[in-house]
């Protein structure tokens, strides 16, 4: 799947995780989205591994700087 | 799989959740914890309730709100939603706390510590296997890993001691994960210094303890090993966050705690309903009838089946009430409970017995009435998705977990589900299956025993006799034709061949089933006999279940077969010996009795004679009945 094919999904877990609707775009980091702290960021993740049955390594989750990393990484464990 | 697995799925979770969160309601929010939420919808149900409900107990509730502290030394905030999310599945309210990051042992001893005005009703003390296991090396003495280990304990100790002081509170322990990697490997144990071998120690001795202690215990270790370690533990998040329970996991960690809460306060389920088709049996007992069923030895799904009956028996012996609810005319539902060889359940195993074509939400509300208790301390298992579905929306209150078509899986998901979790074996449960009270395990019997005539006597032994016929046909065909050891002949019959045995004016089949004071050995002998031209009994097949060897059916079954014999005018048996591989056993089988032999040929074949006319019926232990 292509990086964008991920971005409805991944419209969905923010939906969930904040409780709210959370414009996505590439660029879009923690800074520009209030309460986006380090246990979001875990809830996030686990949520986006339990949903398609991958496991983020410890390094590509360092590397994880904005939504376009979050969606770039998605694309590649699902395809790999 | 460390999720909530037997509650129905969170169809239309959003536009529930917004219905909610418009129109808040306690029940509203009771209802939407009973659905099958991972953690993300745990988190949100808990916020919005929180957010629309406040964070004060509700009034009218007939549960005790709790005030829990929540204590450890790792990462505790991501348990919290899953926690209060527990209780309220289970109708009570819970208010939670955490210590100051690792000030858990400070905070119980503080008088002036935030522990303290939070005033908890219960303690769940939470520590992690790395804190437990910490300063533990390989480098160790086996002297010093000994006294870390007295030192561990000891501390987690004094903290149920500080906080029964304190608080005079409930005391939950946790027994941690097994997180640390082996060192030996499988005997772990050999190496003193070895975190895991230490974290294990420190387990057992706090299972000890804890019962002595009457505190009780929260044991992940068992969950690690039902669902494996990786659903419970995340290494990657251990070390980014600090969290020991995976966040995947904790909707069941906090129904863990929701139900060990409930059950303090006596809120366990307490009944188990269930239906009869398709669930405690394979097959329709309406159409099939009982010779039809899918149940016992024979295939897979009976025994499948079987199982689950024996798991509910096991419930009821322990105190859970059984009860039947089934769409069926009463007279043919009850019949295999009386008369069907495969049924583990039997009629005075069932409480409360509703056989009839009322709706199964009504007749759920007779059997409350009728066993005298709530609605809510019913659990009710259906195969049908439909029925599960009505009652689930007309008796909200009754748990009616999901389950699918292979009976398999049933007793796990009562289990998982942990509807009946106990604290204690009460005498109230005890005095509930009475009948069952002198049952003991029959080896421990076995080791009291003085000597084998005792033993066997102890045992009660019942046998009972039939005759071939068609409830039991597949059965016996079975045996026929699987039993390799004690089997004198080996002869294979079909379905045809027994069936033309029961109508044989001049043969004869018996169906022998053991009973004894532990319960019910099943079919395990069968006997065929047929008169010979010269007015002698040839006994055709003669085996039996080696389960039941040494316990004087060989005997009891000879005098079976000399009735039989003189009844059909017989003056001798002939007993015939046909060699196999695996048959061995029985070579001397008819010596034994007293038989002489008659002949032999050189395949190793032999024929054995015993004269009816000197015969005198063999006395054993086992009480002969027909039936």
């Amino acid at each position: 799947m292509s990086e964008a094919a991920f971005y409805p999904a991944l419209t969905e877990i923010f939906r969930e995780v904040f409780m709210r609707d959370v414009a996505l775009r590439p660029d879009l980091t923690a800074r520009d989205v209030p309460g986006w702290d380090s246990f979001k960021q875990i809830e996030i993740i686990v949520a986006l591994e339990e949903r398609y049955g991958i496991k983020f390594h410890t390094r590509e989750l360092d590397a994880l700087g904005s939504v376009g990393d979050l969606a770039r990484t998605l694309a590649q464990k699902t395809t790999a | 799989m460390a999720g909530l697995h037997w509650l129905p799925e969170a169809q239309d979770w959003r536009p529930r959740l917004a219905a909610f969160a418009a129109e808040p309601a306690w029940n509203g929010a009771v209802a939407l914890a009973n659905l099958r939420l991972d953690f993300v919808r745990t988190n949100a149900l808990d916020a919005t309730v929180r957010a629309r409900l406040g964070t004060s107990p509700p009034t009218g509730w007939a549960t005790r709100p709790v005030r829990l502290a929540v204590l450890g030394s790792a990462t505790l905030a991501h348990l919290h939603a899953g926690i209060r999310v527990g209780g309220l599945r289970r109708g009570i309210h819970i208010e939670t706390y955490e210590n100051e990051y690792g000030q858990y042992w400070q905070e119980i001893g503080d008088p002036a510590s935030p522990l303290h005005d939070f005033k908890p009703t219960t303690a769940l003390l939470a520590l992690d296997g790395h804190h437990l296991a910490a300063g533990v090396t390989a480098a160790m003495a086996p002297e010093d890993a000994a006294r870390a280990l007295d030192e561990v304990v000891a501390r987690v100790v004094a903290c149920w001691h500080g906080l029964r002081q304190a608080f005079g509170c409930h005391i939950v322990q946790q027994l941690p994960l097994p997180v640390h990697p082996t060192l030996l490997g499988e005997n772990e144990q050999r190496l003193a210094g070895s975190r895991a071998a230490f974290l294990s120690r420190v387990t057992g001795e706090l299972r000890a303890r804890a019962d002595a202690e009457g505190v009780d215990l929260l044991a992940l270790d068992r969950h690690a090993a039902l669902d494996g370690l990786d659903a419970w533990h995340d290494g990657g998040m251990w070390h980014r966050a600090k969290q020991e329970v995976a966040l995947a996991a904790t909707p069941l960690y906090g129904d863990l705690v929701g139900r060990l809460i409930a059950a303090k306060q006596g809120r366990s389920f307490k009944a188990l309903v269930l239906d009869l088709d398709n669930t405690l049996w394979g097959g329709v007992i309406g159409d099939d009838g009982p010779e039809g069923l899918v149940l016992g030895q024979g295939s897979a799904l009976g025994e499948a089946f079987s199982a689950f009956q024996d798991y509910a028996r096991e419930l009821s012996r322990r105190g859970v009430i059984l009860a039947v609810c089934s769409k069926n005319d009463e007279a043919p539902a009850l019949e295999p409970f009386d008369k069907h060889p495969e049924m583990v359940l039997r009629r005075a195993d069932i409480a409360c017995f509703v056989a009839n074509w009322s709706d199964k939400a009504q007749n759920i509300r007779a059997i409350a009435e009728a066993l005298n208790i709530g609605l809510d301390a019913l659990v009710f298992v259906d195969d049908n998705p439909f029925e599960r579905a009505l009652v689930r929306q007309e008796l909200p209150m009754v748990a009616v977990p999901e389950i699918s078509d292979d009976p398999t899986t049933y007793p796990r998901v009562l289990a998982d589900a942990g509807y009946f979790e106990a604290l204690a074996v009460t005498d109230d449960d005890r005095a509930r299956s009475t009948q069952y009270q002198a049952n003991r395990a029959r080896d421990a019997l076995k080791e009291t025993a003085t000597d084998l005539p005792s033993y066997l006597r102890s045992l009660e032994m019942k046998l009972i006799w039939r005759r071939f016929d068609p409830v039991g046909l597949q059965r016996t065909v079975q045996l026929i034709n699987k039993t390799n050891q004690f089997n004198l002949t080996t002869r294979r019959y079909t379905d045809d061949d027994v069936a033309a045995i029961m109508r044989d004016p001049r043969a004869f089949g018996l169906q022998l089933r053991l009973l004894d004071r532990f319960g019910d050995n099943g079919i395990i002998a069968i006997l065929i006999g047929r008169m010979t031209a010269a007015d002698d009994l040839l006994i055709d097949t003669w085996l039996m279940s080696c389960r039941v060897l040494g316990r004087q059916v060989e005997p009891t079954s000879l005098n079976l077969i000399a009735a039989e014999a003189l009844r059909l005018g017989a003056r001798r048996l002939i007993g015939e010996y046909l060699p196999t591989k695996k048959n061995g056993m029985v070579k001397d089988h008819y010596q034994r009795l007293g038989f002489v032999p008659l002949d032999a040929d050189g395949s190793g074949a032999t024929r054995s004679v015993l004269d009816l006319g000197a015969f005198v019926p063999r006395e054993t232990f086992i009480d002969v009945t027909e039936g």
